[in-house]
């Protein structure tokens, strides 16, 4: 195995991700193309880690850390859909224009 | 160097789970049905977790398996069948820019892609067999990183007490009478 080969699945997961990202009008779909895109990430900690083998797993605690704060994203993410769509009966980000210049 | 890489088993196992992964990746985002969208991202983990016990990362594969498809996909599902408006036609869920967002995440693949590759061309992930034991990472954690590790569990706690402070309805004043009342 060489290390390129999971550096391309994470580039094309990461990738597929912004194309979500940008595409995607619900909000909550808005959120699953960022956890993509922080799966690509998690990936490349690990590849890294697995490449230079440190001796207290640095990269594997980052991609720790990251999961930690996905789990937590996730949470106040959906909070706030769930608070705009009390509001406007719509879960559409494209309607979310009130800020908009 | 190619007939190399493809006699090794383990390689073919990539090849399996990493079209897997894309393509069920590539179904999170087209998707026009939004549970079936939740369902893809568990099939994307999936793939992503046997890619980390295929980097000898067995404790981050479980933590992944545990974490994002045991608890995050549930909190979607929730969120998903919440916000589904009870009334009126389905809205389209994409919005009429595919092509500039396809090309710019095309762009970024390219960007990504040629980096990775200009870096590290076809070098090899060399002592891959032994696993990182548990002990180590939590050595880690507990040692060198205890400071983050606090941290983020404070994070977390703080995303607990937002989320329900942010997602529970203010009582109406009538209802704040009645609940006064029992």
């Amino acid at each position: 195995m060489i290390a390129t080969q999971f550096l391309i699945l994470a580039a094309a997961l990461f990738s597929l991700g912004v194309y979500g990202l940008l595409v995607r009008r619900n909000a909550v779909l808005v959120l699953l193309s960022v956890e993509l895109m922080l799966a690509a990430v998690n990936i490349n900690l690990v590849v890294f880690e697995a490449m230079w083998r440190t001796s207290e797993a640095i990269g594997q605690v980052f991609s720790l850390f990251v999961i930690a704060v996905a789990a937590a994203e996730v949470g106040i993410g959906l909070s706030i859909i769930l608070m705009i769509f009390r509001n406007r009966q719509s879960a559409n980000v494209d309607e979310l224009d009130l800020m908009r210049w | 160097m190619m007939g190399e890489w493809f006699s090794q088993a383990v390689n073919w196992v990539y090849l399996v789970v990493g079209v897997l992964t894309l393509v069920s990746a590539y179904r999170v985002v087209t998707s026009q049905n939004l549970v079936h969208a939740a369902l893809f991202l568990v099939a994307t983990l999936g793939g992503v977790a046997v890619n980390f016990i295929l980097l000898s990362a067995e404790f981050v594969a479980l933590v992944i398996v545990l974490v994002y498809i045991g608890a995050v996909i549930v909190l979607f599902l929730f969120g998903i069948m919440i916000t589904r408006a009870s009334t009126g036609p389905e809205v389209a869920l994409d919005n009429d820019k595919k092509v500039p967002a396809a090309l710019i995440s095309l762009i970024v693949f390219a960007v990504l892609a040629y980096t990775s590759v200009a870096t590290f061309g076809t070098a090899e992930l060399v002592d891959i067999g032994t696993a990182t034991d548990t002990a180590t990472l939590a050595e880690a954690f507990v040692g060198r990183f205890v400071v983050p590790f606090e941290v983020v569990g404070f994070i977390l706690l703080a995303a607990l007490v937002g989320g329900i402070a942010i997602a529970r309805r203010d009582l109406t004043p009538l209802e704040e009478e009645a609940r006064r009342s029992v």
